[in-house]
């Protein structure tokens, strides 16, 4: 898959390497920036509040 | 050699290509799960830690603080804090969390509160200087970690906290660890439903063991002075004050 985009990249090999350091970091601020917000909607582990059952 | 040569040049079966092309995505699979946890333990704190920043310079615009008095004056029992709904009404300011520790206060206790601005007040709970349980939570761990170092309180430690009315100041008292099922910390008085609070106590919780969700650690501390705001900060965090309000 990855071999595949890597060739069909278009350019010289400089600039496909250019080119592919820029996907990479294009999906990882896509993740960062708007998936793992999303996701961890349903993530259990940062809840520090306590149950209000009592009041 | 010529033998291994050929037949590494040999076009790949599908059944190879498709093992290849799995593996490709397992591995994907895996690094998008460690950026995950990245994203939690580290991006989540730069985000809180610039909302959290904006958010006091924000509420310390509308404060008016008088110079810091140089007297030890008691000021009489403290005023009730107004707590406007969903709004940040005061700031933190705890020595015990760092010397420049100041965090603002939201009154709620949802997501949209502890995830962006920090600390929230549970609205049941009593207000600052009102007779009962003045209580809040926060990230042990995770956007901002506000209150990483919960469990490092000493005997004397103070906690302040600011509103428009002015300095609040509290000393710790003790620690537990409870289940994240005792809503009981949370009463008047902590432990004792229907009991008469004859005391103000500020009560922090958050998460316990650090990085899990399993049990919630709760701090306890009392209201044992107040300066109306133009009398100035208390002399420990004068400096801390000065900077934040210029911010």
């Amino acid at each position: 898959m990855y071999a595949w985009i890597f060739r069909n990249l278009p350019g010289p090999l400089w600039f496909r390497i250019i080119l592919a350091l820029g996907l990479i970091v294009g999906a990882v601020l896509l993740l960062m920036n708007y998936v793992f917000p999303w996701l961890s909607q349903y993530s259990p582990w940062t809840e520090s509040t306590i149950g209000l059952m009592l009041l | 050699m010529t033998q291994v040569a050929t037949r590494r040049r040999r076009k790949p079966s599908v059944g190879q290509r498709l093992l290849g092309g799995l593996g490709e995505i397992l591995i994907t699979l895996g690094i998008v799960l460690l950026l995950f946890v990245a994203w939690e333990l580290w991006w989540t704190n730069l985000d809180a830690n610039k909302a959290q920043q904006e958010v006091t310079a924000q509420f310390a615009q509308g404060l008016e603080v008088g110079p810091a008095l140089d007297e030890d004056k008691d000021f009489g029992p403290a005023p009730i804090a107004k707590i406007p709904d969903n709004e940040t009404f005061g700031i933190f300011y705890i020595p015990r969390f760092g010397k420049d520790f100041a965090h603002p206060v939201t009154n709620g206790v949802g997501m949209d509160v502890l995830n962006t601005v920090g600390i929230g007040h549970y609205p049941d709970t009593q207000a600052p200087g009102e007779l009962g349980n003045f209580a809040v939570a926060a990230h042990r761990q995770t956007h901002g970690q506000v209150f990483w170092d919960i469990d490092k309180f000493q005997t004397g430690d103070k906690i302040y906290l600011q509103t428009a009315e002015g300095f609040y100041t509290y000393e710790w008292r003790n620690t537990e660890i409870v289940e994240p099922s005792q809503g009981e910390v949370l009463l008047p008085v902590p432990h004792e439903p229907g009991s008469e609070p004859t005391t103000s106590i500020l009560t922090m919780t958050s998460c316990h063991p650090p990085f899990t969700t399993r049990l919630r650690i709760i701090a306890y501390s009392e209201l044992t002075s107040w300066r109306p705001a133009d009398a100035g900060p208390p002399r420990e965090i004068a400096d801390l004050v000065a900077k934040t309000m210029k911010n």
